[in-house]
């Protein structure tokens, strides 16, 4: 089931248009195996086009997309085969019980009977529905149909799994139990994950890479890592460190380090330093503290938090990438230093709440890096 | 997304040929699941019993006009056919016969089947579940399409056979060889008339979001197309081809046949002249006949009477499969989404 080099998914410049409306504009992804990939984006951010197009359910108007290595527009049969798909607003047939839906979903998929059976009986246990598996689904609340959507998705025993808004009814240990089967899916059995959400912190929390969507388009995608650092792009970054060693020696430490611009202790706990930078200065920083035999005991990025992030880019300014004038790309190379012009894809974004703290005198939001002490 | 947003959403012909091996093809797994539904269903309880009643009615009411039509139709090789096409009372005004009642309630059993085919998947969010798993979209419509007219096919063999059953039994009327063909053929034509009002019903349900809304279409086609028709159909038929005094044989028999053709833009009139052709052998045309053209009384073959409503037949499959493309084309371009 799994190829380790081909990814599940990968579309390169997909695009769909209705009339004059732009679904999904130019969307590269690219989704490997075992990874939980998280779709976060406001409703009408053209999640559910994109995934119907990776049905092959929809065809696009330009571009291509590879799923499980084949092409859905022609292919539509294979790839269904494989890819387990829990739609937006699941629905079931509300005569039918829980099992003879699942049945139901086995016999489209050609599933030899009594292996089925045995798979009904395991899935509806795994997603907590094995009481009431036998009785009518219009008896069902929401957040069964939910999980029931999930074992349905499952029946087929898929090598990729596309959610979209698994978990927007579920109760709040349904949604940890639902993540935590998501992520043993993924990690475990190598099953390629694809979650379309705009909660972003259950997205946070089971997801290995994220795009964020925005009116048909990505404006960035990477890891938290990686959209922490964007965002900050130009900006400075802001480090917990707590290393072995006394303070003022760690400072010294830190101090020498390529980038920083700024050291403190923090206001709770004294042992921890604050440290201000220019955007990658983690790495140099992690690895400065090694080498002078300060080893780090916590190590932490400080607003990188992806409500921060997502507000940021759902705060009304951001604008995607192709309506922008000239400016700078989003995913420009973070390693860049803080000299060039300044990030204005942050420009007018509302200081991000909380979290940030005030430094040196000033708002260390992104936006603000005309008075990057560095220039 | 939007409702304009379904336009553009066609499959290409490369799609269609796709096989996965291990896999069942589509739409029988949908026929098997739908026909299920249909048989528990609380409508086909409702629709046999009505259908059961009638034909009770039919049977007890042609046995008591039978012996009158054996004694004047004696060694007449069509008594058989009377159980069906007969009329229980040769009343002056609305004759009722079995065929009559198909092509009246006929229309509703197609309707009961079909106005929320594919609405009911829609509104229970099921739709874009089922074409998620690896079946063709058409499978859809194809499994729903058979679903509903096994149903009707066995309905309608239920009834029927009670009828003959009774015929056989309590009356002792037994078909002869060219009456079971006959019977047989307008078995199979009356499939093909319901089968057309499921076609539009399932168009209707394609259509409408709303089973609701498709009901109402469906009913208010009904009425007009047969039960107003009989009223209305003259009328327009008279305006369209008027009939005047001073026209010549030739001139009036051509404004008979467009006449006669603008009532047969209703399929029950069609369905109505089919029957009569098939189950009646004395019956040896369909067009207008002058008092000096007609035949000696005599009785058709089979294949005669087959040959004279051949055209009628060919128009009513044609429509029907004309109904059943128009579903098929509005669902291959529809949004999956609800």
């Amino acid at each position: 089931m799994m190829v380790a080099e081909t990814p599940a998914i990968w579309t390169r410049a997909l695009e769909k248009r209705y009339q004059d409306v732009v679904a999904v504009r130019s969307l590269d992804l690219e989704v490997r195996q075992g990874e939980v990939f998280g779709l976060l984006g406001p409703n009408g951010a053209g999640k559910t086009t994109t995934i119907l197009m990776l049905l092959g359910l929809t065809e696009p108007t330009a571009g291509e997309a590879h799923v499980i290595g084949l092409d859905p527009a022609r292919h539509p049969l294979a790839v269904k085969r494989h890819v387990g798909y829990l739609p937006d607003n699941v629905g079931f047939y509300g005569s039918m019980t829980g099992r003879q839906n699942l049945r139901y979903t086995a016999r489209l998929n050609g599933l030899e009977k009594a292996a089925a059976e045995s798979r009904i009986t395991d899935l509806l246990t795994r997603v907590g529905l094995l009481d009431p598996a036998d009785s009518a689904v219009e008896t069902y609340s929401r957040g069964m149909r939910q999980r029931l959507g999930l074992a349905d998705a499952l029946v087929k025993e898929p090598s990729v799994l596309i959610l979209d808004e698994p978990t927007t009814s579920i109760d709040p240990t349904g949604v940890a139990e639902t993540l935590a089967l998501v992520r043993e899916l993924a990690h475990d059995h190598g099953v390629a994950v694809l979650l379309s959400s705009h909660l972003l912190h259950q997205v946070q929390q089971v997801c290995d890479r994220i795009a964020i969507f925005v009116s048909g388009e990505v404006v960035a995608m990477g890891t938290l890592q990686d959209l922490a650092d964007q965002q900050s792009a130009g900006a400075n970054v802001i480090i917990e460190v707590g290393a072995d060693g006394l303070p003022e020696q760690v400072d010294q430490t830190l101090r020498a380090v390529a980038g920083v611009s700024g050291v403190e202790a923090d206001e709770r706990d004294p042992r921890i330093r604050v440290v201000t930078g220019a955007p990658g200065i983690r790495e140099q920083v992690a690895r400065a503290l090694i080498d002078a035999g300060q080893i780090p005991w916590h190590l932490r990025s400080r607003g990188m938090e992806l409500g921060e992030i997502y507000q940021r880019y759902f705060s009304g300014t951001m604008v995607p990438p192709s309506r922008r004038a000239r400016t700078q790309p989003v995913d420009e190379p973070r390693e860049k230093p803080a000299t060039g012009p300044p990030a204005s894809t942050l420009t007018g974004t509302r200081p991000p709440p909380a979290r940030r703290p005030i430094h040196k005198g000033r708002i260390a939001s992104g936006t603000n890096k005309e008075s990057d002490p560095r220039d | 997304m939007t409702e304009g947003a379904r336009a553009t959403d066609g499959i290409p012909e490369s799609r269609r040929k796709e096989r996965v091996p291990g896999i069942p093809a589509g739409w029988t797994v949908i026929a098997a699941k739908d026909f299920a539904d249909h048989i528990l269903s609380i409508r086909f309880t409702i629709l046999l019993l009505l259908l059961g009643v009638i034909g009770a009615y039919m049977v007890y009411a042609i046995s008591g006009t039978i012996r009158d039509a054996a004694q004047v139709a004696s060694g007449s090789p069509q008594l058989f056919l009377f159980l069906f096409a007969g009329a229980a009372e040769p009343t002056e005004g609305f004759a009722v016969t079995f065929v009559g009642f198909v092509a009246l309630l006929g229309p509703l059993l197609g309707i009961a089947f079909g106005f929320d085919a594919v609405s009911a998947e829609r509104a229970e969010g099921t739709l874009p579940r089922l074409v998620a798993q690896p079946i063709h979209r058409d499978d859809v419509i194809n499994g729903k399409f058979v679903a509903a007219l096994s149903v009707i096919v066995l309905i309608f063999a239920a009834v029927m056979l009670f009828i003959a059953g009774v015929g056989l039994f309590r009356l002792g009327v037994t078909p002869t060889g060219d009456e079971a063909l006959r019977l047989a053929t307008w078995f199979l034509v009356a499939v093909v008339y319901v089968g057309f009002w499921l076609a539009l019903a399932m168009l209707a349900s394609v259509l409408f979001r709303r089973a609701a809304t498709a009901a109402l279409v469906m009913i208010s086609a009904w009425i007009v197309l047969v039960l107003f028709w009989r009223l209305i159909g003259p009328v327009i038929a008279g305006l369209v081809a008027p009939q005047r005094e001073t026209d010549t044989i030739a001139q009036q028999v051509g404004a008979l046949t467009t006449q006669q053709n603008v009532l047969r833009i209703s399929p029950s009139q069609m369905f109505s002249e089919l029957s009569g052709v098939l189950l009646d052998p004395s019956q040896t045309s369909l067009g207008v006949v002058l008092p000096d053209e007609r035949a000696i009384p005599s009785l058709l073959p089979f294949v005669q009477s087959l040959l004279v409503g051949w055209p009628l037949l060919i128009a009513l499959i044609a429509l029907t499969g004309a109904c059943f493309a128009l579903t098929y084309i509005s669902f291959m371009r529809q949004e999956v989404r609800a």
